[in-house]
């Protein structure tokens, strides 16, 4: 059967490519699926922990539960962020948002 | 709805009021008063169910009704229960406070002069001094109170925290209570707080109780810790518990740890209920509405230090020096207020002093062991005392009213300025002969004459001779005072012309006047002994098997057997007195001294002026106080010693400064900051390229830290 | 090697690539179609691991609403970004392999656990009841507040979104 080091290991892959994303891409959308692809990574995680530790247990998914809760705020806040953004300065290209240069 | 709910409930619609009041209808006075007054007759008729039921139980000493509730985890398993609970005792506390304070909120409508016209120059913080009526010339009538709705708001709170110490059944919710009257009897003798006479009569009250009070806390921690329980049953009605509590010494004079506890929780009602020589705030807290006074002085702060003394004499009785202790400060309280209070002009405070020596018969009754003589007096002298506030609140206020139309200025709480009173006031008058009849102990009519009889009787038949003559002397002392407010106030022909315009006040004060005459009268009557000639029996003596099925050994002094001996000194004395006040007084001219003074000037002074009691302690505490404070800790500590160590240390700085500044700074930095000046821009240059503005890098950098940490800590202190 | 670990290879094989193709690929439309394809991996895995309430949870929240507001999102904010040029900034090396790193040190770090390898037992039939997961998370000795304060920060995220992203006049 499948060990859970194998579902950690797709895991930590899965979170670091989301990273890669978040801190590579130039578009603000993009950035958000990065994150997106890490909140998932850590998801898979929890639900592994509990499947394999801890199984009737219900702390493992109420913590997904309010992971996946999290996750839609975070989209709904950030998008509406990027909207506005774009809609006063015409961009959503992060490198250009550069109001904080020394 | 079970007696068990409705106990819980009972104490919440004044609270409820006060929070409404407070947040919202603050505006609106009507409101307010009908918010504060229907809480107050809710939680009356709740409590007249709950007495009207339990009355007529059997055995209700023995199986109290009430219910506990798991309140503070103290440990591992431990809980601090609170609960309610009504036993006799409580049931007859509880009768006399839903009744005074649902008449003295009635009362207070009238008194703040509601359905008057506001003030001309009427402020906040000060009494209402009266409006011109347009269109009538100059016609002064009194103004509405400017805070009226603050007032309502206040003496809710007051009956939420009477309530809620009279149902508690353990003394930890008592003292949260206590503390809250504490408190709102602080708000409400400040209320006024304008005049400065008012706000030094709060803080007196506040830090005189205060006193008390303390010791009272000391005494509730020790009691818990040596019974680990706070509450009624689980002390008071538990006998292994007290003998163990009797037999324990405490460590202290020798005192055994009832003892002990005993007189600590028994200094809280030294306090509250201003026995000597914690009485000084009592008499000054007369600076409040007078329905305030009623509040404190009959229905609730004081009665609950004297509730609280019957709470806790199961457990005071177990030492003798306790008791001895509480006899002598009840008996001498009840003769040395009794005597300031026949030299003083005032009429609100002839009868502040006249409560002081009341509250000290019922302690000195307690002390005696006549535990049922306690409670009956307390029960009566709520209704009478509570009736004689509200009476003469009602002769000032008709006074007012003279002084507002003829604009004379004179007192009009000074009753040699008054006279004649019973023509104009009649109501008025006839309540209050009632009251001070009751407070005299006329025989046989008034609630007075039997818990008084009953007290004498009970030192009588305990062969405590000396606490016996004490209080009877006090008695043809009240008589005699008593008999000279009346004689003064309403008797003879009106001294001043504010007097002859008096005016008869509305029905809000004057029917409340006429329900506690009402208690005043036949309060007596359920506690007529058994053994008294022609009349006992008549009515069954309910009130002695009722309360004094209270304690375990109840009967040894009741059984003694009813003696005639105490039963004509109270007659001597209650008619004595009150002959002798009529015959000294009602010759009483305008202008004219007070007899007595003419007759014994010195003495007429000593007790005019209270023992000068406020005086010493003026002496004894507030100066040396004050001295330390202004002489030793500020002049000699403050700026002499400290102020001195940091001159010296500013001292030396400023040497080591100019030498620093001489020697070090100039040559030595100055040249240094200089260079470094001319080479900061250019650092900037450099920074700034880090400074880039973009999120993503300062994320980077954060990241690739935390992971060069964390893989240096997994590395040295996980795997390690 | 079984049945189910051929198929969590190739399932994880396939996220994985769509995942990549998120991060790289240079229009963002197709990146943000690739997010979905990547995300239903993830959905399967949950089925994998027995817990199906998630994985539909998954495919309903994160593919139905998320994944749609991205593109959404794309769309309004798409007029001036023509896709053109690099979508990747100068530096993206620098990142790479600072993410490497973090995975080689997380992947290390993982493998010194004693449970690593750990196998999974049967599930215990309550384990997937779901009514009993809904009354813990109303149950107030079990989630109660972390569930309330879950539902008060999608109101507070739903009424902030609204004031950021409307039109204000003036």
């Amino acid at each position: 059967m499948i060990p859970l080091s194998w579902y950690l290991i797709f895991a930590a892959a899965l979170f670091c490519i989301g990273l890669f994303g978040v801190l590579a891409r130039k578009n603000a959308v993009a950035i958000l699926m990065g994150v997106e692809l890490m909140l998932n990574a850590v998801n898979i995680n929890l639900v592994a922990f509990w499947r394999y530790l801890y199984a009737p247990d219900l702390a493992g998914l109420t913590f997904v539960a309010i992971v996946l809760v999290a996750a839609a705020a975070e989209t709904a806040v950030g998008l509406a962020l990027i909207i506005s953004v774009y809609r006063r300065r015409s961009t959503v290209v992060v490198d250009d948002l550069s109001l904080m240069k020394g | 709805m079970t007696i068990q709910t409705l106990l819980w409930l009972l104490p919440l619609p004044p609270l409820l009021a006060f929070a409404l009041i407070i947040l919202v209808t603050n505006r609106w006075k009507a409101l307010s008063h009908t918010l504060a007054i229907g809480a107050a007759a809710l939680s009356w008729l709740g409590s007249m169910f709950i007495c009207w039921t339990v009355f007529r139980l059997d055995g209700l000493a023995e199986h109290p009704i009430g219910s506990t509730i798991q309140w503070l985890p103290t440990g591992a398993d431990s809980w601090l229960s609170i609960g309610t609970r009504i036993d006799p005792l409580a049931a007859v506390t509880l009768f006399f406070v839903a009744w005074t304070v649902l008449f003295i909120f009635i009362y207070s409508v009238g008194y703040h002069n509601f359905g008057q016209p506001q003030g001309d120059h009427d402020r906040a913080g000060l009494p209402p001094e009266g409006a011109t009526l347009k269109g009538k010339g100059h016609h002064r009538v009194p103004s509405i109170e400017p805070m009226y709705s603050r007032f309502f708001a206040f003496i809710s709170l007051f009956a939420f925290a009477m309530y809620t110490l009279v149902v508690s059944d353990n003394l930890l919710t008592l003292y949260i209570g206590w503390e809250i009257m504490g408190l709102c009897s602080y708000l409400l003798i400040g209320f006024w707080y304008g005049k400065k006479s008012a706000r030094d009569a709060a803080v007196k009250a506040f830090l005189t109780t205060r006193v008390g009070d303390v010791f009272m806390l000391l005494g509730l921690v020790g009691l818990y810790k040596a019974a680990g329980t706070l509450s009624y049953a689980g002390i008071f009605g538990n006998e292994e518990m007290l003998h163990t509590l009797a037999t324990t010494g405490s460590g202290i004079l020798g005192l055994s740890q009832a003892g002990l506890f005993g007189l600590l929780l028994f200094i809280g009602t030294v306090g509250k209920s201003a026995q000597f020589p914690l009485h000084v705030w009592l008499p000054d807290a007369m600076e409040g509405p007078t329905p305030v006074s009623a509040m404190i002085h009959a229905a609730t702060m004081v009665s609950a230090g004297v509730y609280l003394s019957i709470r806790i004499f199961p457990l005071v009785s177990q030492s003798e020096t306790a008791l001895l202790v509480m006899s002598i400060i009840g008996a001498f309280t009840a003769l040395f207020a009794a005597t300031i209070a026949l030299a003083q002009n005032d009429i609100k405070r002839v009868l502040a002093y006249s409560t002081i020596s009341q509250l000290g018969y019922m302690i000195a009754a307690l002390g005696v062991g006549a535990y049922v003589a306690a409670a009956f007096h307390l029960v009566t002298h709520a209704f009478f005392k509570a009736l004689l506030f509200l009476g003469s609140g009602s002769v000032i206020h008709g006074m007012e009213h003279g002084v507002l139309h003829t604009g004379e200025h004179v007192d009009p709480q000074d009753m040699l300025n008054m006279g004649g009173l019973r023509v104009k006031m009649p109501i008025t008058f006839w309540t209050f002969l009632i009251g001070g009849f009751a407070l005299s102990g006329f025989p046989l009519v008034t609630a007075g004459f039997w818990s008084k009889d009953e007290i004498l009787s009970g030192a009588f038949a305990g062969g405590h001779w000396v606490v016996f003559a004490t209080l009877a002397v006090s008695a043809l002392l009240t008589a005699f005072y008593t008999m000279r407010q009346i004689t003064l106030t309403f008797l003879g022909q009106p001294r001043t012309k504010a007097a002859a315009h008096a005016h008869e006040t509305p029905l809000t004060m004057t029917l409340p006047l006429m329900v506690l005459s009402f208690f005043a009268i036949t309060a007596g009557w359920v506690g007529i002994p058994k053994a008294f000639p022609v009349l006992g029996g008549l009515i069954n003596p309910w009130f002695e098997e009722f309360v004094g099925s209270m304690l375990p050994a109840h009967g040894e002094a009741a059984e003694a057997g009813h003696s005639l001996v105490p039963l004509f000194t109270s007659l001597v004395v209650a008619l004595g007195g009150l002959y002798l006040g009529w015959l000294v007084y009602s010759k009483v001219k305008a202008g004219a001294k007070d007899p007595f003074a003419r007759a014994l000037p010195g003495l007429h002074r000593v007790l005019q002026n209270k023992y000068y009691i406020d005086e010493f302690y003026q002496r004894a505490f507030i100066r040396p106080a004050r001295w330390v404070a202004e002489e030793f800790s500020y002049r000699i500590i403050d700026r002499g010693l400290i102020d001195g160590i940091l001159h010296g240390i500013a001292g030396g700085g400023l040497g080591l400064g100019r030498f620093t500044r001489d020697q070090v700074d100039l040559p030595v930095w100055n040249h240094f900051v200089e260079w470094l000046m001319a080479r900061v821009p250019a650092l900037g240059r450099v920074l700034k390229g880090v400074q880039t503005g973009r999120v993503q890098q300062y994320m980077v950098i954060a990241i690739a830290i935390a992971v060069v940490v964390g893989v240096l800590f997994v590395y040295f202190f996980v795997l390690a | 090697m079984t049945l189910s670990q051929v198929f969590f290879l190739a399932v994880a094989a396939i996220t994985l690539f769509a995942a990549v193709m998120v991060v790289s690929t240079r229009r963002i439309m197709h990146a943000a179609l690739w997010l979905v394809l990547s995300l239903f991996g993830v959905a399967v895995l949950f089925a994998l691991l027995q817990s199906g309430f998630f994985a539909v949870v998954q495919v309903v929240v994160y593919i139905g609403a998320i994944a749609i507001l991205i593109i959404f999102a794309v769309m309004l904010t798409r007029q001036v970004m023509l896709d053109v040029g690099p979508q990747l900034n100068r530096g993206w090396w620098i990142p790479a392999v600072l993410v490497a790193g973090l995975y080689a040190a997380l992947v290390g770090v993982l493998s010194t656990w004693s449970q690593f390898q750990a196998q999974a037992g049967p599930l215990a039939p309550e384990a997937n009841d779901l009514s009993r997961f809904g009354q813990a998370l109303v149950d107030l000795n079990a989630y109660v507040i972390p569930f309330e304060i879950a539902s008060v920060l999608l109101l507070g995220a739903l009424i902030g979104s609204i004031f950021v992203a409307s039109e204000r006049k003036g």
